[in-house]
């Protein structure tokens, strides 16, 4: 790790300003993945901006919407009687996010704002329709992720909750990698205000995607029948030495399927 | 108190400390002064180092010192040494390329360590590596054991030809020419054992330390061995004779092998810290255990066995291509010869063997032991042979086993490759297998998964390992450089309690709670009175360490043979002390007693007398009790058993699941049945990771794809079924305690049950083999192609 001075606002204020008079700072929000990466070395930030203090975290259902604050953990998701009720897909994907550690440590504000393609809750925002909450405006699902590690967050933008419309039915299934456990495959259907939606993450090379032969044909029938013969083209899929492109294309056929039965 | 000596499952005393954060490890230790020593490593695979600029980096703040390979050439320090020479096919001795402690003039590996940054703080010693200013001239590089004899290949040693460290073999050819010849059927199977990262979770790490006043030099070092460690490093490389050399191993988090080695960042901080006159530390980051510490396996092998008409073995042919990675590391030759070659008879009659084993280099980490050595590639390709044997021929697996297998009545019995075996029961292992893991129950449970969409396997496999290695004469006529002897002090204090000082060192072992049984058991005191000290050459009068399952057998015995002397020295002093003749005092459960009388002195009095001796036999026998011993065995040890392992595999995802597991284990005398049990858990954990899971990669450019947790998958406890263990005791005939060991039997044992029973659950795909790690990707392909489909070989 390199020196970096660290700073934690008490406001999203305050951290907006900190960020925005040195373009080096970071924020840190759980720091699951950032200080790994500090700790080899692999970036040098001015600064650490801490958002704990900032007043991020929290649940709250109302008007047919669960809005989860930026930096609520994994942990406090998986174990929210309110999420469990509400979109118990969700608490149960947050529930198995990396280990017990990460899960007390990891907030959803951390990991949609890295968009790591092979992590979990992008599969949730987009499945579920979700509206991205940031300290200047409100980010839909659709238009947040832009890629591998890339969204549609602005320097000087912070999230600050996610909301999600609850859904009628979903559920979400990962096929982990074996070594790392993140997701190899894992796929989201929900069937809610947005429509069926199916997402895919771990296996698209820009990052989670929509599955949308198997959407329209979820659309018309909400069974396992009905996407049974859906094939996902294997060639914008991600190969490495755990699968390959058409391993992972046929997971996400397995994992969708899995996904529709247990959203019942 | 509850019975605590032999065959007691005494609860670990050292757990205690382990659990509760206060074990003694290399990094815990602090020295007044200390610096901190980062090494930067080569991260080309295979270059020419034009010049290093150390400038930029010794000018950082808080650097104290940078040195190069050519500094530690300049004072004189020495390679690296091998420590087992083995000798051509035609006599010549093998290659022996040097192994600079800093790399000179080349790099040859991803890790290759180049220089050495010293600073006031590790932060600091870390900014100023960076600083380190490389030129260099990429060369072509050598991935994969068989490119390294491609015609043509780059030479990883530019005067290694060929790229081979030596052409072995052992073993009659002729005889088994001739079996070939008129054998009823040849089959052939062409595998490879992957190799394998160790991963100890406690990652290396030392310091040295340098007394000006006294001139001794100190090694902290996370090792299995220390005085192994200060006699390569002491005679070889940095000349430092062993009175002024003092190698302390405390408390270390797993070894498996790769802490046996004398490695270059000991002899780094051993020497810095003399020229410095300061302690200087250096510990590994997990990244660096990736590249740096030494890997395991890694055979390329075409295996032929010859068999008459009705399965019986004849005669088996092998080849193999063995990895030693880029420089030979200490132990690295042996183990694809003496510890593989030797033992390709396994538990089988097979009455002619003759194998060819070819050692290349190639620009990846070095290979070396790694928990099983040799072994476990022996009775990866005897059992996973035997199935494809049944496999092609149709036999039945389990009775090919039982008709070849080396009867009961037939020990001493030789093989054809230079071992004798003392002892066994392989058909009673085998049997007490069977029926507890219900083998012929097997089709109702796979009907029952069947029902449920799942792939249901068993598999079996039958092994035998060499342990206790081994008697110094043999070794040393088969190239090893160092004796295989133990050591051990047996000092009795004048109340009566005990310290034993062992060569053996405990890395998990358990061996503080064994050995104090053992002697607690032996001597008549209570268990809580005996102390185990270990790791440290000023304290131990001499070691060879614990590898190749031997610490109880080798070390033990050495125990054994002191405590005998103390036993015979105290009947001494019983006999004057009750007035009676030598020869009339006997010794049992803590006292000496005069024989058909009831006059007796408890062991603690015989003691006191020893360091009191008021009433003592002065003149002809010295005061104190205190005895050395050393013990060379006469054989190895053989231990053997019987593995079966049930898997299910998803058909939809190809995941296989280990649903039961059970091990039946020829150990010997169990000294601690519950250690011996964790044992077999530890080894069959570290065996399903091989089978299932594990496998260092390196792309052909050179670089390791494995070189973090985020992509070495290593076996967790949910890729574990619940074991089932069980034991047929044999003893061994030529150490007093009747022990074989039972470090490694999990790693050898296991991943031949595992993959056969992965191979019976794709019976209806007519597969016949599959590389490890049968991975889901490499299971779901096979499933995917659908049934009847000839898998490629």
């Amino acid at each position: 790790m390199y020196d970096f001075t660290y700073q934690k606002p008490a406001s999203v204020a305050d951290a907006v300003k900190l960020l925005g008079a040195d373009p080096e700072a970071k924020a840190l929000a759980g720091g699951m993945t950032l200080i790994p990466v500090l700790k080899q070395r692999l970036n040098k930030p001015s600064a650490l901006v801490d958002l704990a203090d900032a007043g991020l975290a929290g649940i709250s259902v109302a008007g047919g919407t669960v809005r989860i604050g930026a930096m609520t953990t994994h942990a406090t998701v998986a174990n929210s009687a309110d999420v469990k009720k509400a979109i118990p897909a969700l608490a149960k994907l947050a529930g198995g996010i990396g280990d017990k550690e990460v899960r007390h440590r990891g907030t959803i504000g951390g990991s949609l704002a890295n968009d790591d393609p092979t992590a979990d809750y992008p599969a949730a925002v987009l499945a579920l329709g979700a509206t991205v909450e940031t300290n200047k405006r409100s980010i839909k699902a659709d238009d947040f992720f832009q890629g591998m590690f890339m969204t549609a967050l602005e320097p000087g933008e912070l999230i600050t909750a996610v909301s999600f419309p609850v859904p009628e039915k979903a559920a979400y299934m990962k096929f982990p990698n074996p070594a790392s456990r993140y997701a190899l495959v894992g796929v989201f259907v929900a069937k809610g205000p947005a429509g069926v939606r199916v997402a895919v993450t771990g296996a698209g090379q820009n990052g989670v995607f929509r599955q949308k032969a198997m959407e329209a044909a979820l659309g018309k029938s909400f069974s396992q029948a009905a996407i049974a013969d859906i094939a996902t083209p294997a060639d914008e899929l991600n190969s490495d030495i755990h699968a390959g492109a058409e391993y992972r294309a046929h997971l996400v056929g397995v994992m969708a399927r899995r996904a529709v039965a247990a959203a019942g | 108190m509850a019975f605590e000596g032999i065959g007691a499952s005494v609860r670990r005393t050292e757990d205690q400390r382990f659990l509760s954060g206060r074990g003694n490890y290399t990094d815990d230790i602090n020295r007044p002064g200390q610096l901190y020593a980062i090494i930067r490593r080569s991260d080309r695979p295979h270059a020419r180092i034009v010049s290093i600029d150390t400038k930029a980096a010794a000018e950082m703040p808080g650097v104290v010192a940078v040195y190069t390979g050519t500094d530690l050439q300049a004072d004189n320090v020495g390679g690296l040494p091998c420590g087992w020479l083995i000798k051509n096919k035609d006599g010549t001795p093998m290659a022996e390329p040097p192994h600079p402690v800093l790399a000179v003039g080349k790099v040859r590996h991803v890790g290759d360590p180049l220089a050495v940054v010293i600073a006031e703080t590790r932060q600091q010693a870390k900014d100023a590596a960076e600083k380190l200013a490389i030129e260099w001239q990429d060369l072509p590089s050598i991935s994969s054991t068989q490119d390294a004899i491609a015609p043509g290949a780059a030479l990883v040693h530019d005067d290694v030809e060929g790229n081979v460290c030596y052409d072995w073999h052992l073993g009659d050819k002729e005889a088994v020419d001739a079996a070939f010849a008129k054998a009823a059927r040849v089959v052939r199977l062409d595998l490879t054992n992957s190799r394998l990262i160790p991963n100890a979770m406690e990652p290396r790490a030392a310091i040295g330390d340098f007394d000006r006043a006294t001139g001794e030099h100190t090694l902290f070092t996370t090792s299995q061995n220390p005085h192994v460690i200060r006699l390569l490093m002491g005679a070889f490389v940095l000349h430092i004779p062993e009175s002024h050399l003092r190698v302390v191993a405390p408390d270390v988090g797993g070894g498996f092998g790769s802490k046996i080695y004398h490695y270059a960042e000991e002899a780094i901080v051993t020497w810095a810290a003399g020229k410095l006159g300061r302690p200087v530390k250096w510990t590994a980051e997990r990244t660096e255990s990736f590249i740096s510490d030494a890997h395991g396996r890694d055979h390329v092998t075409t295996a032929e066995m010859a068999i008459d008409k009705d399965g019986n073995y004849l005669a088996l042919r092998v080849k193999t291509l063995a990895n030693m990675g880029a420089y030979l590391s200490t132990f690295a030759t042996s183990i694809p010869t003496y510890l593989y070659a030797t033992l390709l008879a396994g538990v089988y009659k097979t009455p002619a063997i003759y194998a060819e084993v070819k050692a290349v280099f190639t620009n990846t980490v070095p290979v070396d032991a790694y928990r099983g050595a040799g072994r476990p590639e022996a009775a990866y390709l005897l059992e996973r042979l035997t199935d494809v044997i049944a496999h092609d021929t149709g036999l039945d697996r389990v009775a090919l086993r039982r008709q070849n297998l080396i009867p009961a009545n037939a020990f001493p019995y030789q093989t054809p490759v230079a071992l004798q075996y003392d002892s066994g029961n392989y058909q009673a292992t085998l049997e007490s297998a069977l029926k507890a893991a219900d083998w012929n129950g097997f089709p109702a449970r796979r009907a029952a998964a069947a029902a449920k969409g799942k792939l249901r396997g068993i598999g079996i496999s039958t092994y035998i390992e060499a342990c206790g290695i081994a008697p110094s004469a043999v070794a040393g006529a088969l190239g090893a450089r160092a004796g295989l002897y133990e050591a051990a002090n047996i000092r009795v204090h004048p109340t009566g309690s005990v310290s034993v000082f062992t060569g053996s060192h405990s890395h998990g072992q358990g061996h503080e709670t064994t050995f104090a049984q053992l002697v607690a058991d032996q001597l008549g005191i209570p268990f809580n009175q005996v102390e185990i000290v270990h790791g440290d050459t000023e304290k131990i009068p001499f070691g060879m360490g614990t590898y190749g399952s031997r610490s109880l057998a080798v070390g033990g015995s050495a125990m054994v043979k002191a405590m005998d002397k103390i036993i015979a020295k105290g009947k001494r002093i019983a006999a004057h002390l009750m007035e009676a003749s030598v020869a009339d005092i006997e010794f049992k459960n803590g006292s000496f007693s005069v024989a058909g009388t009831d006059k007796s002195k408890s062991f603690g009095e015989i003691a006191l007398t020893a360091y009191v001796p008021h009433n003592y036999p002065i003149d002809e026998l010295e005061p104190g009790l205190e005895e050395n011993a050393f013990y060379d065995p006469k054989n190895f040890t053989f231990p053997a058993g019987c593995m079966v392992a049930e898997v299910e595999i998803d058909r939809d995802t190809g995941v296989p699941s280990v649903v039961s597991f059970v091990a039946v284990d020829d150990v010997g005398r169990l000294i601690n049945p519950m250690i011996v049990e964790g044992q077999v858990h530890g080894g069959v954990a570290q065996g399903i990771g091989q089978a299932l899971l594990e496998s260092a990669t390196y792309d052909v450019s050179g670089q390791i794809v494995t070189g973090s947790f985020m992509d070495y998958t290593m076996p967790r406890s949910d890729n574990l079924p619940s074991f089932k263990t069980g034991n047929e005791v044999t003893l061994c005939t030529h150490n007093p305690l009747g022990v074989k060991g039972c470090g490694e039997l999990g790693t050898i044992g296991s991943p031949p049950a595992i993959v056969n029973a992965v191979i019976d659950a794709l019976s209806e795909y007519d597969v016949r083999h599959i590389d490890m790690p049968l991975s889901p990707q490499k299971i779901w392909s096979i499933v995917a192609a659908g049934p009847k489909r000839k898998a490629a070989e």
